[in-house]
């Protein structure tokens, strides 16, 4: 483990989510499930993100802030895409606006399952992504393995 | 006169859990003028009903919101009951009344967690949130599901809450109010909360009438609207006033939340003394022809479903109006002429639901 991924802070967007997914992260914060004693924070600023925990589909129009968020996170980064319809759509797949899953847009590393996903799967799913984030880590990434300095 | 500037304020932004984009018109720290733009997370579920059929609906009018699913799904099934004519069993409409304020009470927590937040009070926003699981356990007990409960269906319920369990719900309570009661003290008479919230956001009665604000939004601004009091579920039968306060500003509104949570801890115990026995649910026969709006108390305000049938197993039309929705013009006014470093304590303040008002 590096510093890393014992401190690994994560970014929160709710994509076209119905709130249940939404309010079960952030009770992960709370003193029952309390990550904060893996070294997880909840930042509000995606340059200050290393891991981007998204629930709820892709809709027309925050396809643009999601990649938005995703793109101003600084590399290595992981996605976590929590809950059902971040995962597939979910039950509003079929709904008029709703264009899919987060990977529609972005590349996802870890989908937790659940509708509403448990508290307990979201951090299952937070833990796997730090092993991931370690691994991308270790692999020279385009535009950071050719800095000087790192090795 | 100095120079107007927007400042931009969410979709993402670290106080919202949820994304609304006000542009805020700023004269040095003074905000002039709010605009408020939303659709980032609009579904278009209302379409759903063309394509699920009426019973299986419920799942997608639960889905509206994750807060106030339980009420959600119960005020569509009203709808729905009252097309068919179907007389639900008093045992079905006790149940909803009962997870109705455990809704309330959990909602009302993560409200005065969030709040706290906002204004930097941590402490208080772990306690509320700590405090709000004991409720979800109870939630997840009896309908097993924490946030999404899935246990109303059209013509009652689908699970019982057999008496022993009751009976102990009941006992829990009295902790559960002696806990509240020691973060309620901190809500109502903490200095920095008093001195964070106080004339902060103020809205008129007035202005709340005409701007059609709802909930304890309306009821901070003496405005006493409250649609538990029309009687549907098994609110006819228990008494309770609804919670008022007078100054209108986001104090009076946190006050409100906090008497209301004391207030649904008596709804429950009235009822679980009232319950009666029999059956949960009535078989419903046949499939919706005409339409009906039905009415219920969120924690937010006054929600409205209405539904309309042709006669088949699809609905022709499902319509939801969700309490945020009503209080954003109210919000507007709040936020003009406030200070910049107000406008999260402000927004929160209406305990916004953007899942539920966009759908």
């Amino acid at each position: 483990m590096t510093h890393l991924s014992k401190s690994p802070w994560i970014l929160h967007y709710d994509a076209s989510s119905c709130n249940g997914c939404d309010i079960e992260v952030l009770a992960c914060l709370s003193p029952l499930y309390d990550v904060e004693r893996f070294g997880i924070i909840n930042t509000g600023n995606p340059k200050h993100a290393d891991v981007l925990v998204i629930t709820g589909g892709i809709n027309e129009q925050n396809r643009e802030v999601v990649r938005n968020l995703y793109e101003q996170m600084p590399d290595p980064k992981v996605v976590v895409a929590v809950g059902i319809c971040a995962s597939t759509g979910g039950v509003f797949r079929e709904c008029y606006n709703v264009v899919g899953g987060i990977d529609c847009i972005i590349p996802v590393d870890v989908y937790v399952p659940g509708c509403a996903a448990r508290p307990e799967s979201i951090i299952d799913g937070i833990v796997r992504a730090l092993s991931i984030l370690e691994e991308k880590k270790n692999m020279p990434a385009p535009g950071r393995a050719t800095q000087g300095g790192e090795k | 006169m100095s120079r107007r500037i927007i400042v931009p304020f969410g979709p993402q932004h670290p106080v919202l859990p949820e994304p609304i984009h006000l542009d805020l018109v700023l004269q040095d720290e003074r905000v002039v003028e709010a605009i408020p733009s939303i659709g980032y997370i609009h579904r278009g579920l209302e379409t759903l009903v063309a394509k699920r059929e009426y019973p299986e609906y419920v799942y997608i009018a639960e889905r509206t919101c994750g807060i106030c699913s339980f009420i959600h799904g119960m005020t569509y099934c009203q709808a729905v009951e009252q097309v068919m004519n179907l007389e639900v069993p008093e045992r079905a409409l006790y149940l909803r009344t009962i997870w109705s304020e455990y809704s309330r009470m959990h909602s009302h927590l993560l409200w005065l967690g969030l709040f706290a937040d906002a204004i930097g009070f941590e402490n208080l926003f772990m306690a509320s949130w700590r405090l709000r699981e004991s409720v979800l356990d109870v939630l997840e007990e009896t309908t097993g599901g924490r946030v999404i409960q899935g246990s109303c269906k059209v013509g009652g319920v689908r699970r019982d809450i057999p008496g022993e369990t009751l009976d102990r719900m009941v006992g829990d309570l009295a902790g559960f109010e002696r806990d509240f009661r020691e973060i309620a003290n901190v809500f109502l008479h903490d200095e920095s909360i008093i001195a964070r919230t106080r004339g902060v956001g103020v809205l008129s009665r007035g202005d709340a009438y005409h701007l059609g604000a709802m909930g304890p939004t309306a009821r901070g601004s003496g405005v006493a609207i409250d649609l538990r009091k029309t009687g549907y579920a098994a609110y006819g039968k228990i008494h309770f006033k609804p919670v008022v306060e007078t100054d209108g500003d986001c104090y009076a509104r946190c006050a409100v939340r906090v008497k209301e949570v004391f207030s649904s801890i008596d709804i429950v115990r009235q009822a679980a003394a009232k319950i009666p026995e029999g059956e949960i649910e009535v078989k419903p026969k046949g499939n919706p022809n005409g339409e009906c709006f039905s009415r219920a108390e969120q924690p937010r305000g006054e929600l409205v479903h209405y539904v309309k049938g042709d006669g088949s197993r699809h609905l022709v039309r499902s319509r939801i109006r969700t309490p945020t929705l009503t209080n954003i013009p109210p919000l507007v006014k709040m936020l003009s002429g406030c200070e910049l470093a107000d406008v999260p304590v402000i927004v929160l303040s209406i305990d916004p639901c953007i899942g539920c008002m966009e759908r």
